[in-house]
C-alpha cells in the first residue's frame, strides 16, 4: 500500500491556492460526460453533491434514508467554527489552524488543517447567501459565542440546531440540482459494495431497500460521505442507522483506514436510563459556557443536589483546570468525568453520571437569557429525562460521539483506492486524535463545498475512461458476492437476534476498547470479537427475505460489518502505545493524570491494510511533520 | 407496566392491512415509545414472526423519520414532541394504544407504520431553495439581517419534515410543511428575489402530489413536533394571491414588499 500524501509544496499559506492552480480542469461541455457517484447526503455528500452538480457533472446521489434530509448531520447541536474575527477578539485563520492542530494532540496533517481554517470563512459567505438563518445580535450582524476548547468567540450558530439549518441549506441546494436534472436522487438506496475495475473505483452495488433490489450503479469516480463508526459501541450519541458499512466494504476493496481507534467521547450526555436503552442523547457542549460541573465532594453521597451545600461540593474541571474550567476539552472533560464516576461520587439511580448546574447562570443572567440560549436543550432533557433542568441540575456523562478515524485520504481527499474518494466525518483527516467543538460541520462543509469538488474534477480529467467490458464484468461479479452474502444471512436461522449481537459487541468494545484503554483488555478484545462474530454466522437470526423492506436484514449486513471492523480497531488500539487525544492508554499517563504523548514513536497515522477477516491486518505508517505548531504537551490549566 | 398494543399491519402498499394485536408486557416508564416498540419486536422476532415495520433514526426529534398515529394523534399525546421522544411514563399499566401510519394519499404506506413522504422533497424542488451556486456568495456580515425577521425566518425553518401536519389534517393537506419553507426563505433578504415564483411553484406542486387544500382547520399546528404556526399558511396564500393578480414579476406582485 503506497501512502502519499500529495501534500503540495511552498508555505503552507500557499499550498491550497498553489493546488487549486495546478489542477488539471475538464473542459466545461464535457463535464457532463462524466459520471460521478455520491453516497450519503449529510453536510459533506449533500453539499458535494449538489456542486459537483452545479459544475455541471452528471452526478448519481444514494442515501439509505427516505429523503437526503435524514442524515445524521441534521442533529448536530452547538455551532460550526469560522475564524472570520467578527468579534475582533484576536482570531485569525493562523489561530483556527493553530488550535485544531493542537486540540488533535498533534496527530493530524498540517496542510489539511490550515486548508480547513482557511474554507472556514467561505463556508458561513456560503451558508447565509443559502438562507441558513443563523443567529443574529440586535443589530442584524451575525451572533458568535465561544465553545467548548476556545479562547475566542469564533462559533456561529441556530440556537440549538445548527447542523439541521446548515443540512437544509445543502438539502435544499441539493434538491434545486435534482429539479435541473443534474443530480439524480437515489432515496432508500444502501450501499453495500464497490466495484472496482483495473485498481480503480468505478461504481458501487445498492440494495434498494424497499423493493429489496440488488444493482450496480456505474461512474468514473465514486465519493463516500457516509459518517462515522460510534455505532460500534452500539450505545453512542449517533442516529440509529449509522453504520460503517460503507468505509469497510471499500477498506476490503483496497482502501487503507486511517487510526480507527480515534473516537470521541463526548462529555455532555444524558446517562444510561437503563438496559432497553437504544441510544444516548448528546446535550450539546455549549452547555458548559454557562453550566458549571460538579459532583458530592464525599463519595456516596446520595442527597439529592439541593441539599448539598457550596462546602461540600466538587466543582473538579474549575478546580484542575483553572484557566479553561468547564470549557477544557472534551478527552480531558470525558475522562476526568469517568474518573469521578469510578471513584463513586457520580449521582442519579444508577450513579452514572456528574451534575452539570444552570444555577449560577440562572441568578447572573436570569432566566429568559438562559432559556434564550438553551431553551430546546433544556425542554429536549426535561422530555427524556422528565426533570426540569432549570429547578434541578442536569445529570450527564461522556459517550461515544464522533470518530477522527476513517479512511485514509491524500490532500485531495482520496482515498488509496483510486477514484475513490472520502469525505466528511467518513475520512481521518483533519482532527487528529481530537476533535474540538464544532469543528465537524466545518470539515463536512469543507470537503462537500469547496475540495472535493474540484479535486474530483482534476481526478477525472487525468484518469483513463473505464474500459466498458471489463465493468460490466466486475459489477456482474460484486453483484453476485452482495447477494450471496445477503443469502448467507437470510438463511442461518438462528436463535438469536441481530440486537442482542450488536449490544455484546458494544459492550464489548466499550469495556476494552472505549474512553480508557489498556493492553491486557485490548488483548481480551481481540479474542472476544472473532468468537462473537462466528456465533453471529452460526446463530443469528434475520427472519423474512430479500425481496421486500425487510429492517432486520438491513441491521443484520451493518452488524455484520461492524464485528469485523470491530477488530482492526482494537488493533489499531493495541499497537498505538502512547496516549494522544480521545485515545487514552492507562499506560501512559502524566504525573497529573493526562495523556502522555510519544512523540518519537507515534508521530504518524497509522493505516491499516486489509488481508482477509479474521487474519492481522498489515499496519502502515504516515509520518506528521510539525513546522508551524511546535509540538509541546497541551496544558490547559 | 403492562400494556395491550393494536399495531397496523399491512404488507406492501398495494396488500390490504389489518390492526393485529400484541402484548407490550414489563415496560419502564423511562423507556421512549420506540425502544417500546424495540422490545415487543424482539420478541416477534423470537418467536418467528415478523418485526412491525416503522421508520426511525436520530431518536432525537430532529430528523424527522419517525412518524405514527397514537391512539389518533400524530406522534402521540404531547404538544411539540415527535413520538420519538414520547416516553412510556405517559402511559398506565393495562393501557390499550392504537398505532396506525400517517395516512394521507400522497403518503402511500411501504409497509406497516412506514409510508413514503418522497413528495415533500419534490415540493421543495420546486423552489424550497435560494438559487445561489457554491463559491459565488458575498461576506456573511455585508447584508444585515434584523434580528426579529431572523427570529421568524429561523421559527420556520424548525420544521423537520416529518408529515405529521398532513396526517392530521382532515383534507390532508401539507401547506404547513409547504408555507414553513417559503416562510423561513421570505423572511430573509436572500430570499426576496425568488419569493413570489417560489410561492407559486411549490404550491402548485403540492397540489399536484394529490394533498388536499387547507381550509383552516388546525389541526396541523397542534401536531406539529415543532410548533410551526398555521399563521404562515396565511402569509404563503398572500404571496401566492399577489403572484397570481400581478403576475410575477410584475409591479402589483411586487409592491408592498
Amino acid at each position: 500500500m503506497q501512502l502519499d500524501a500529495r501534500i503540495p509544496s511552498g508555505p503552507v499559506e500557499e499550498k491550497w491556492t498553489r493546488r487549486q492552480f495546478d489542477m488539471k480542469l475538464v473542459n466545461p461541455a464535457n463535464k457532463r460526460k462524466y459520471n460521478v457517484i455520491v453516497v450519503g447526503t449529510g453536510l459533506a455528500g449533500g453539499a458535494a453533491a449538489a456542486t459537483l452538480g452545479e459544475l455541471g457533472y452528471n452526478v448519481q446521489c444514494f442515501t439509505f434514508h427516505d429523503s437526503p434530509r435524514r442524515a445524521h448531520s441534521i442533529a448536530a447541536q452547538g455551532g460550526i467554527n469560522a475564524a472570520k474575527n467578527y468579534q475582533g477578539d484576536g482570531d485569525s485563520i493562523y489561530r483556527l489552524f493553530y488550535d485544531t492542530v493542537k486540540g488533535g494532540d498533534f496527530r493530524s496533517r498540517e496542510a489539511n488543517v490550515y486548508r480547513l481554517a482557511e474554507l472556514s470563512l467561505n463556508i458561513i459567505d456560503q451558508a447565509v447567501a443559502q438562507g441558513v438563518p443563523f443567529a443574529r445580535e440586535y443589530g442584524g450582524l451575525l451572533a458568535n459565542r465561544s465553545f467548548g476548547g476556545a479562547q475566542v468567540s469564533r462559533t456561529f450558530y441556530a440556537r440549538g440546531q445548527t447542523g439541521q439549518q446548515l443540512l437544509l441549506g445543502a438539502y435544499q441546494a441539493l434538491e434545486r440540482q435534482i429539479a435541473l436534472g443534474t443530480v439524480k436522487m437515489h432515496n432508500r438506496s444502501e450501499m453495500l459494495d464497490v466495484i472496482v475495475v483495473d485498481g480503480r473505483a468505478r461504481g458501487i452495488v445498492t440494495r434498494h431497500l424497499v423493493t429489496g433490489k440488488i444493482e450496480a450503479h456505474m461512474a468514473d469516480a465514486v465519493v463516500l460521505g457516509t459518517g462515522g463508526y460510534s455505532n460500534v459501541f452500539f450505545l453512542s450519541t449517533n442516529a440509529m442507522m449509522c453504520n460503517v458499512t460503507a468505509t469497510w466494504r471499500a477498506h476490503k476493496r483496497g482502501a487503507g483506514f486511517a487510526n480507527p481507534s480515534f473516537t470521541q467521547i463526548h462529555p455532555t450526555c444524558i446517562p444510561q436510563g437503563g438496559e432497553y436503552q437504544s441510544k444516548l442523547t448528546l446535550m450539546s457542549e455549549s452547555l458548559r459556557n454557562d453550566g458549571r460541573i460538579w459532583v458530592p465532594a464525599r463519595a456516596g453521597d446520595t442527597r439529592p443536589a439541593s441539599d448539598i451545600p457550596e462546602s461540600e461540593r466538587d466543582y473538579y474541571l474549575e478546580r484542575l483546570y483553572p484557566s479553561f474550567g468547564n470549557l477544557s476539552p472534551r478527552d480531558i472533560a470525558s475522562r476526568r468525568a469517568k474518573e469521578m464516576v469510578d471513584a463513586g461520587h457520580g449521582i442519579g439511580d444508577l450513579k452514572n453520571g456528574v451534575f452539570l448546574d444552570f444555577a449560577d447562570a440562572i441568578k447572573r443572567l436570569g432566566r429568559d437569557v438562559v432559556s434564550e440560549r438553551y431553551g430546546n436543550l433544556f425542554e429536549m432533557y426535561e422530555k427524556i429525562t422528565g426533570e426540569n433542568p432549570y429547578e434541578r441540575p442536569m445529570r450527564i456523562y461522556p459517550a461515544p460521539h464522533y470518530t477522527m478515524g476513517g479512511l485514509w485520504v491524500d490532500y485531495d481527499l482520496e482515498t488509496t483506492l483510486p477514484g475513490l474518494f472520502c469525505i466528511g466525518e467518513a475520512n481521518f483527516s483533519d482532527h487528529g486524535a481530537n476533535r474540538l467543538g464544532a469543528s465537524a460541520l466545518m470539515q463536512g462543509l469543507a470537503d462537500g463545498y469547496f475540495i472535493a469538488p474540484l479535486t474530483v474534477g482534476n481526478y477525472l480529467a487525468e484518469a483513463p475512461r473505464a474500459d466498458a467490458d471489463a465493468s460490466a464484468l466486475a459489477a456482474q461479479g460484486v453483484v453476485k458476492e452482495v447477494e450471496a452474502r445477503q443469502q448467507l444471512l437470510l438463511g442461518i436461522n438462528g436463535s438469536r437476534t441481530v440486537d442482542s449481537f450488536h449490544v455484546e459487541l458494544g459492550r464489548i468494545m466499550w469495556n476494552h476498547c472505549g474512553m480508557a484503554r489498556n493492553e491486557a483488555g485490548l488483548k481480551k478484545a481481540l479474542q472476544e470479537i472473532p468468537q462473537l462474530r462466528e456465533e453471529f454466522w452460526e446463530n443469528v437470526l434475520v427472519p423474512g427475505s430479500g425481496a421486500s423492506l425487510n429492517q432486520s436484514l438491513e441491521k443484520a449486513g451493518r452488524v455484520a460489518d461492524f464485528l469485523e471492523f470491530a477488530e482492526v480497531m482494537c488493533h489499531d488500539a493495541l499497537t498505538r502505545d502512547e496516549s494522544c487525544g480521545g485515545h487514552f492508554r492507562e499506560e501512559h499517563v502524566t504525573e497529573e493524570g493526562e495523556a502522555r504523548r510519544d512523540d518519537e514513536n507515534f508521530a504518524h497515522s497509522a493505516v491499516w491494510e486489509f488481508t482477509g477477516v479474521g487474519n492481522a491486518p498489515v499496519r502502515h505508517e504516515e509520518p506528521l511533520t510539525f513546522e508551524h505548531v511546535p509540538l509541546s504537551q497541551r496544558s490547559y490549566k | 407496566m403492562d400494556l395491550t398494543l393494536h399495531v397496523w399491519r399491512q404488507a406492501g402498499t398495494s396488500a390490504a392491512g389489518d390492526f393485529q394485536t400484541y402484548k407490550a408486557v414489563g415496560i419502564n416508564g423511562s423507556m421512549s415509545f420506540l425502544e417500546m416498540l424495540d422490545l415487543v419486536n424482539e420478541n416477534i422476532t423470537r418467536e418467528g414472526g415478523d418485526p412491525i415495520a416503522f421508520e426511525h433514526d436520530c431518536r432525537e426529534g430532529i430528523c424527522g423519520s419517525c412518524g405514527m398515529v397514537v391512539n389518533g394523534i400524530a406522534h402521540g399525546p404531547h404538544d411539540m414532541t415527535t413520538v420519538c421522544q414520547l416516553h412510556m411514563r405517559s402511559f398506565a399499566d393495562g393501557d390499550e394504544v392504537w398505532i396506525e401510519p400517517f395516512r394521507a394519499r400522497a403518503f402511500p404506506v411501504l409497509k406497516d407504520l412506514v409510508v413514503e413522504r418522497a413528495a415533500l422533497d419534490r415540493i421543495v424542488q420546486a423552489g424550497g431553495y435560494v438559487s445561489i451556486r457554491t463559491g459565488s456568495a458575498p461576506d456573511a456580515n455585508a447584508t444585515p439581517v434584523p434580528k426579529p425577521d431572523a427570529d421568524r425566518a429561523f421559527d420556520a425553518a424548525a420544521c423537520i419534515g416529518c408529515g405529521a401536519c398532513v396526517a392530521a389534517c382532515p383534507n390532508a393537506s401539507a401547506m404547513l410543511f409547504t408555507a414553513a419553507k417559503a416562510a423561513h426563505l421570505s423572511y430573509l433578504p436572500q430570499g426576496q428575489t425568488e419569493r413570489l415564483g417560489r410561492a407559486l411553484d411549490m404550491v402548485a406542486v403540492h397540489d399536484d402530489e394529490g394533498f388536499g387544500n387547507c381550509t383552516n382547520h388546525g389541526a396541523c399546528q397542534v401536531v406539529c413536533p415543532k410548533g410551526i404556526s398555521v399563521d404562515y399558511i396565511a402569509r404563503l396564500n398572500r404571496d401566492t394571491i399577489r403572484a397570481t393578480l400581478g403576475g410575477v414579476g410584475s409591479p402589483a406582485a411586487t409592491a408592498g414588499q
